[in-house]
């Protein structure tokens, strides 16, 4: 039976008993994903379409939530560092950090200046890689082929220096509470070097291959603009918030981990459009770089790790002749420590945005409740925001240039 | 090297269309597995990464893996298809694309006949005297396929992919057009052949009449003009929107695997090889050598030398431009190279009027505008 105009236009209701609105004829309701070359991943965009121009567009995620948060409920708080890995898996060692914070925050303890330094060392990197994932998919959205060769060509580089330090390329967990998993191993520090002075090379590559094309420019100024005030209001932050001209970068802001020691600077946009977020991300892995320079010519000597048998266990050494290591061994690798009751939440600057962790302790070796503020989920917030009127062309162009991970969304 | 007349019983002179037929189905059918590979390791080569290494020396039999892996795929039929269109789309793709390379002239052979004059005979399947406009029927053909596959897949992402094509299609026919007609006017002809012919010698010995180098510089931008519509008119990067992986899936042909999705495949390189056929012999003169001295070089050799040379840029352009945005496409297409076309046109046909003074002043420019109209009131119909 065909349905006349009248039952086409009340609203009618789903399966769920949940309202939907009539859909008009001119438009079409497209499922763009979740099984979608650049949804980044799992991510399934409901866009209503008059043409090809954007009405609406509704992001759904959730599809690969993994239950992380209620996870890390389960495990010690030494032990929980493995999975904050699993959350944003281009740039795990900034969730560590993230998390080791708020574990020494509620433990009351600072790591030594050296081990201070080789975190900075390992986010920086860290941050520059995932940052050149973000270029490499970014342009292929667009439709620029090669630059992803050549970004992930140099990625590895720095995921070797990752698994120099961890053994590991992807998911390092070297940056634990109290510390470092261990010291930075012989030859790191000149590798570390070596490859950094390559880097400005390469990014001079990348730009010559993109930064003036016109077609490129074309893709990308003036689509996806978002003004501070919406920034504000969605709760975004990082180089998309940057990007719409606001300074606001927590390195400098609530410096951790000995951050104002260092001399570098935020790059901020202008107009706040697809284009902006590049260039600052761009000039971002450049300030990375003079940050790791800078952390490797004052690299200090000493420790690594604070003087607290409570939270990092033993030397290796220690255990063959000190009964009291090997006690202390056992006890930090079956029960874990034990920070006083509390609650802490400790934001970084993560390459996303603000990647903060929320810990509450209940004063057993189990945190009572973990949370992660994702920053990939809050700027998600905006796409809508930004596609409204678009093309389906943009849309591809500004999920890529807020950078998102959906291990990280749905977490 | 010149070839006698009849060489034992066979007559060359009437066996040469049929040894052109296998030519160009040899050709285009053998060499698109070949292009593939090219393709692959060049942008490859480009991307600085290795490419297709594992099958056969340096990866060579690849594509032959490749197509023998589809031909074994399961050939899937969606449900709610419409059966007909779904199965005539991809032959829509094929066929002109073959068909139209009948019609271009590919090198030439001088048979010395019984009589004793030596008569040189292009290689070419039909010498078709509207060669030209026969090549431009049959590619404007192949844009039903692409819309029809969209169309009968009952996929939304096809549709948008079909819708894309046509427009895109149609819009940069018209450029295309117009850049053809230029090279028409150039050589006062339609065929193909007669406008290889007109190609040949030299200005002081060393630059050839080539009809890129014609016109005080009119027939270089009528060349650039066509090069970017050829690209637009096979989809190709960066005008690749009807298939924009990054944006539509796969476009019109989403829904097609196994051996339809292979014959779209082939459809693409065939149409990217047709293409640069014309652009060969109507701005790069054919088979005739780039310098005199290079005239021992066969003349097929160099068709198929010039012919690689467009292919190369279009891999090099597709490994490093980005791909236009659709509204930005129609402004490229309708509000820079139609007006650019245009003027280009009209200045041909007043430079060909001043040139040849047995005609009345006028008449070329005439001609030219109303062909111009003729083809845009094709277009718009």
């Amino acid at each position: 039976m065909a349905l006349n105009s009248d039952q086409l236009n009340t609203p009618s209701l789903n399966a769920d008993g949940i309202q939907i609105d009539p859909i008009e004829d001119s438009k079409m309701v497209i499922n763009m994903g979740p099984h979608h070359p650049s949804t980044h991943g799992v991510l399934r965009i409901v866009l209503e379409l008059d043409g090809e121009v954007i009405i609406k567009a509704t992001p759904h995620m959730g599809f690969v939530h993994t239950g992380i948060e209620k996870e890390g409920e389960y495990q010690t708080y030494l032990k929980a560092v493995t999975l904050t890995d699993r959350m944003d898996y281009v740039s795990a060692s900034l969730n560590n950090m993230a998390y080791t914070l708020a574990v020494e925050k509620l433990l009351g303890v600072e790591p030594p200046p050296r081990g201070q330094y080789l975190r900075v060392i390992m986010c920086e990197l860290q941050r520059i890689a995932s940052h050149m994932v973000w270029l490499g998919t970014h342009a292929l959205d667009i439709g620029a082929m090669t630059m992803f060769f050549f970004t992930f060509r140099d990625r590895e580089k720095l995921l070797d220096l990752t698994e120099m330090m961890s053994g590991v390329r992807m998911m390092p967990s070297w940056i634990v509470p109290g510390g470092l998993r261990g010291d930075a191993p012989e030859g790191y520090v000149e590798r570390v070097k070596k490859v950094i002075d390559e880097l400005p090379r390469r990014f001079d590559e990348y730009e010559i291959l993109i930064d003036q094309n016109p077609i490129w420019r074309e893709r990308t100024q003036g689509i996806g603009v978002i003004a501070p005030e919406e920034c504000y209001s969605l709760g975004v932050s990082g180089p998309t918030l940057r990007g719409s001209g606001v300074p606001h970068d927590l390195r400098k802001a609530a410096p951790y981990s000995s951050y104002d020691h260092f001399k570098f600077e935020i790059p901020v946009g202008e107009y706040g459009d697809v284009y902006d977020r590049y260039r600052i991300r761009m000039a971002e892995m450049r300030q990375s770089r003079e940050i790791v320079k800078q952390a490797l010519e004052n690299l200090p000597d000493g420790p690594v790790n604070v003087d607290d048998r409570k939270i990092v266990p033993p030397p290796r050494e220690e255990l063959d002749h000190s009964m009291e290591a090997v006690i202390h061994h056992f006890k930090i690798w079956t029960e874990g420590m034990h920070p006083p009751v509390g609650e802490a939440y400790a934001p970084i600057e993560g390459p996303k945005g603000e990647l903060g962790f929320y810990l509450v302790s209940n004063g057993s070796s189990y945190p009572w409740r973990m949370h992660e503020r994702p920053p990939s989920f809050m700027n998600l917030q905006a796409l809508s925001k930004m596609c409204e009127g678009r093309l389906i062309a943009d849309v591809v162009a500004i999920i890529g240039s807020i950078d998102i991970i959906l291990g990280e969304i749905d977490r | 090297m010149i070839i006698p007349q009849h060489v034992g019983p066979i007559d060359m002179v009437a066996v040469i269309p049929y040894i052109a037929i296998i030519c160009v189905l040899a050709f285009v059918l053998l060499l698109v597995p070949g292009l593939v590979w090219i393709e692959r390791v060049v942008v490859a080569l480009i991307q600085d990464r290795l490419g297709p290494n594992r099958v056969g020396p340096r990866g060579l039999l690849q594509s032959i893996a490749d197509g023998v892996k589809l031909f074994f795929k399961e050939d899937i039929l969606p449900a709610n298809v419409d059966k007909m269109v779904y199965y005539l789309a991809p032959v829509l793709v094929i066929v002109p694309a073959l068909a139209a390379g009948a019609a271009i002239p590919f090198s030439i052979v001088k048979i010395r006949l019984d009589s004793g004059v030596v008569e040189p005979i292009p290689m070419v399947v039909g010498n078709v005297n509207i060669g030209i406009l026969f090549i431009l029927a049959l590619t404007s053909l192949q844009v039903y396929g692409i819309v029809l596959a969209g169309w009968a897949s009952n996929n939304k992402y096809s549709l948008i992919g079909g819708l894309r094509s046509s427009a895109q299609v149609i819009s940069y026919e018209l450029a295309m057009s117009l850049a053809i007609l230029c090279g028409v006017f150039i050589c006062h002809s339609l065929n193909l052949v007669d406008i290889v012919n007109h190609q040949g010698g030299y200005w002081f010995g060393i630059i050839p009449k080539w009809n890129v180098f014609q016109f005080y510089g009119l027939g270089a931008v009528a060349t650039i003009i066509y090069l970017i519509a050829m690209t637009a008119e096979t989809n190709r990067a960066p005008f690749d929107l009807p298939e924009a992986e990054s944006e539509l899936v796969a476009g019109f042909h989403t829904e097609y695997s196994s051996m339809k999705f292979a014959i779209f495949f082939m459809g693409e390189y065939a149409s990217m090889l047709v293409v640069s056929g014309i652009a060969t012999a109507l701005w790069f003169g054919g088979w005739q050598p780039l310098f005199p001295f290079l005239a021992f070089i066969p003349g097929w050799i160099w068709f198929i030398g010039k012919l690689m040379t467009f292919i190369m840029i279009y891999i090099w352009v597709r490994a490093t431009l980005p791909r236009l945005r659709y509204d930005a496409l129609m402004s490229l297409g309708w509000k820079k190279l139609l007006p650019m076309a245009l003027v280009v046109l009209f200045l041909v046909a007043l430079v060909d009027t001043l040139q040849t003074p047995s005609q009345p002043v006028g008449s070329h420019v005439a001609q030219g505008h109303l062909a111009a109209s003729m083809v845009i009131g094709e277009s718009q119909r």
